[in-house]
């Protein structure tokens, strides 16, 4: 025991990764399949908001471009699943704890989308701070969750500058499209920084992460990252972002800005968001719905596996 | 078609912050993305004159026929976005609406360029009234449930399929290239609905009653996918189209063997009913219903760019 505790401390140390079949403590393995589940479950119910707007798409380009992400996150829900399937976990199990909101999504989609400016600035902001929060991830310590999001960023990076596209587009549009577009990022900004996490002083479990290497930066660290690199490209654009505190800091060298209101935060991540309940009976019903489909298949596979 | 390249950097300062990784992410082409998310032109180097002794306007009201119906098939499995039963069955739903959507664009850019009037795909998607599509009213029909999505995927694809392949060697360059490229699409959505409809036939008994169902309520839409219309005997008759009427034989075999496969019967055919006439531009309110969707923002906000 005590050597194997050793095997997993030097494998960290040495900054290399822990594979499926290598001894690990039970902690880390339940903290991995938490936070794998937590992204995978993001993914799944991020595709509500957006994919609302597919059949609304006003362009028969943006509804492929749309259809093309929406199709992406489904595709990262499935390699997350399997990666946190790797762990121990199945994911018919993890579909249950969502549906009965005993495993967390990201607060982010509990969020409406109210015009068809949400699908640019949720590719702008949204994906901006998710590719934030994920590129140290591809240095994770947990191997197949590191290679997962190797690809995982790549995409999210192509969907957030089709999204900034989409908005540069707009904002050289008519004034009603320009309105629509600040209107978007007024509504996304602070709820976009959330996504960050609680700050640093009342998050609990980053030392332990960190120390594990399945976090690489604290939730401060990367929302400040997130500001300044959003801050040039709010400009570029010719939106203004709601925060009358926002300014340059020469001397920290990175932008300050205004506080945060962590009340909504805890309120939304409690369920009372504007989207909620509508975003989990959406994903129940889809799954319950679906069970006399899967039902079939494996009735179907167990008859043929007979035959043969 | 496309405004500005959507691969083109965004400006700002953001690579410092992301290292490494991030950068070694963005090297190198990408070749999976799917049509009209902002690439290579699937017609550049064919000649888009129209063909010699084809009348445009027919070209034209063709070139909607199969564009409307790969259009509002595709917006049909669209709807299933967020709602199927499994994962995998979210990312094909996608992947076929997407091929489908990619072929609806090619067909409708060809209307528009074939009849004189220059409107491209978003004017005659957004901006026709439900009298102009002439679109089958088999995919114009509300969604069902799964099984009724997979019987009538089986029977579009089927129907669709044998008609490309004969399309392929169409005297037009245009509709054959489409063709070619629709063929390889169709027969992977013609093979995932027979595997869907196998499956849930020869699964539970409950499955089975249920995919029973939904072929019956599929039925009645399929002998109007084997009337001509005269726009298609004509240019049947001119080597640009194909009639219909000849693609039965191959649908009815195919169907044959996946229902024998699935252990379910053919359901009775409709019995001595008038044949809906989609290609006449006559549809049902469920069409209408899906346009007021379809067609709101674009509607909402005219002459602008997206």
């Amino acid at each position: 025991m005590a050597d194997l505790q050793e095997h997993f401390d030097h494998t960290i140390e040495q900054d290399r990764r822990v594979e499926p079949r290598d001894w690990m403590p039970d902690g880390y393995r339940a903290t991995m399949v938490r936070q794998i589940a937590q992204h995978a479950h993001s993914e799944i119910i991020g595709m509500q908001p957006e994919g609302e707007w597919i059949t609304r798409a006003p362009s028969l380009r943006r509804k492929a471009i749309l259809l093309a992400k929406v199709q992406d996150e489904a595709g990262h829900g499935l390699y997350l699943y399997s990666a946190a399937e790797t762990l121990g976990a199945d994911r018919a199990e993890l579909t249950a704890m969502l549906i009965e909101g005993r495993q967390k999504y990201s607060s982010i989609f509990n969020y409406p989308t109210l015009t068809y400016a949400d699908v640019g600035v949720i590719g702008w902001l949204v994906d901006g701070a998710a590719i934030c929060n994920q590129v140290p991830l591809c240095r994770s310590s947990y191997g197949p969750y590191a290679r997962a999001m190797i690809r995982i960023c790549k995409e999210e990076s192509f969907h957030q500058r089709q999204g900034y596209e989409l908005l540069l587009t707009m904002m050289k549009g008519t004034d009603a499209q320009r309105a629509m577009v600040q209107d978007a990022v007024d509504r996304w900004w602070w709820p976009s920084l959330m996504m960050f996490g609680p700050p640093d002083d009342a998050s609990p479990n980053t030392a332990r992460s960190m120390a594990w290497k399945i976090k690489r930066h604290t939730n401060d660290e990367l929302r400040q990252r997130f500001v300044d690199m959003t801050v040039p490209q709010a400009e570029a654009l010719g939106v203004t972002l709601p925060d009358p505190g926002l300014r340059w800091n020469a001397e920290r060298g990175h932008h300050d800005f205004g506080p945060i209101d962590w009340s909504e935060l805890k309120r939304v991540i409690s369920g009372d968001g504007p989207c909620n309940a509508r975003r989990i009976a959406v994903r129940r019903a889809a799954h319950e719905d679906g069970a006399w489909v899967r039902e079939a298949a494996t009735a179907h596979a167990r008859k043929t596996e007979v035959r043969t | 078609m496309s405004s500005g390249d959507p691969r083109e950097p965004l400006p700002g300062r953001h690579e410092p912050f992301l290292g490494n990784a991030y950068e070694a992410l963005n090297q190198g082409e990408d070749t999976r993305w799917a049509y009209g998310t902002g690439f290579a032109d699937p017609l550049a180097g064919v000649d888009t004159r129209v063909p010699e002794g084809v009348d445009g306007a027919d070209l034209a009201a063709y070139c909607l026929m199969l564009g409307d119906d790969a259009l509002i098939m595709s917006h049909r499995l669209q709807e299933w976005c967020a709602h199927a039963p499994e994962l995998e069955e979210e990312v094909a739903l996608a992947n076929i609406a997407l091929d489908l959507l990619g072929q609806a664009r090619l067909l409708l850019s060809r209307a528009g360029a074939a009849d004189g009037s220059g409107s491209d795909e978003d004017a005659l998607a957004f901006l026709r009234e439900a009298g102009g599509f002439r679109n089958v009213h088999l995919v114009e029909a509300e969604n069902g449930d799964f099984g009724q999505e997979m019987a009538r995927l089986l029977v579009f694809a089927t129907w669709r399929l044998a008609l490309l392949d004969r399309l392929a060697g169409s005297r037009d360059p245009v509709l054959a290239a489409v063709a070619v490229k629709g063929v390889k699409e169709v027969a992977y959505h013609r093979d995932y609905a027979a595997g869907w409809v196998v499956r849930l036939g020869d699964g539970t008994s409950y499955s089975r009653r249920r995919i029973a169902e939904g072929l019956a309520a599929v039925w009645p839409s399929v002998p109007e996918l084997f009337v001509p219309h005269e726009v298609e005997s004509r240019l049947a008759a001119a080597g640009v189209g194909v009639d219909p009427a000849t693609l039965r034989e191959e649908f009815d075999a195919v169907i044959a063997h996946v229902l024998t496969t699935a252990t379910l019967t053919p359901p009775a055919g409709p019995g001595g009913s008038a044949v809906p006439r989609g290609r006449d531009g006559t549809h049902t309110a469920a069409l209408t219903r899906l346009l007021d969707e379809m067609q709101s923002v674009a509607r909402a906000h005219p002459e602008t760019t997206w």
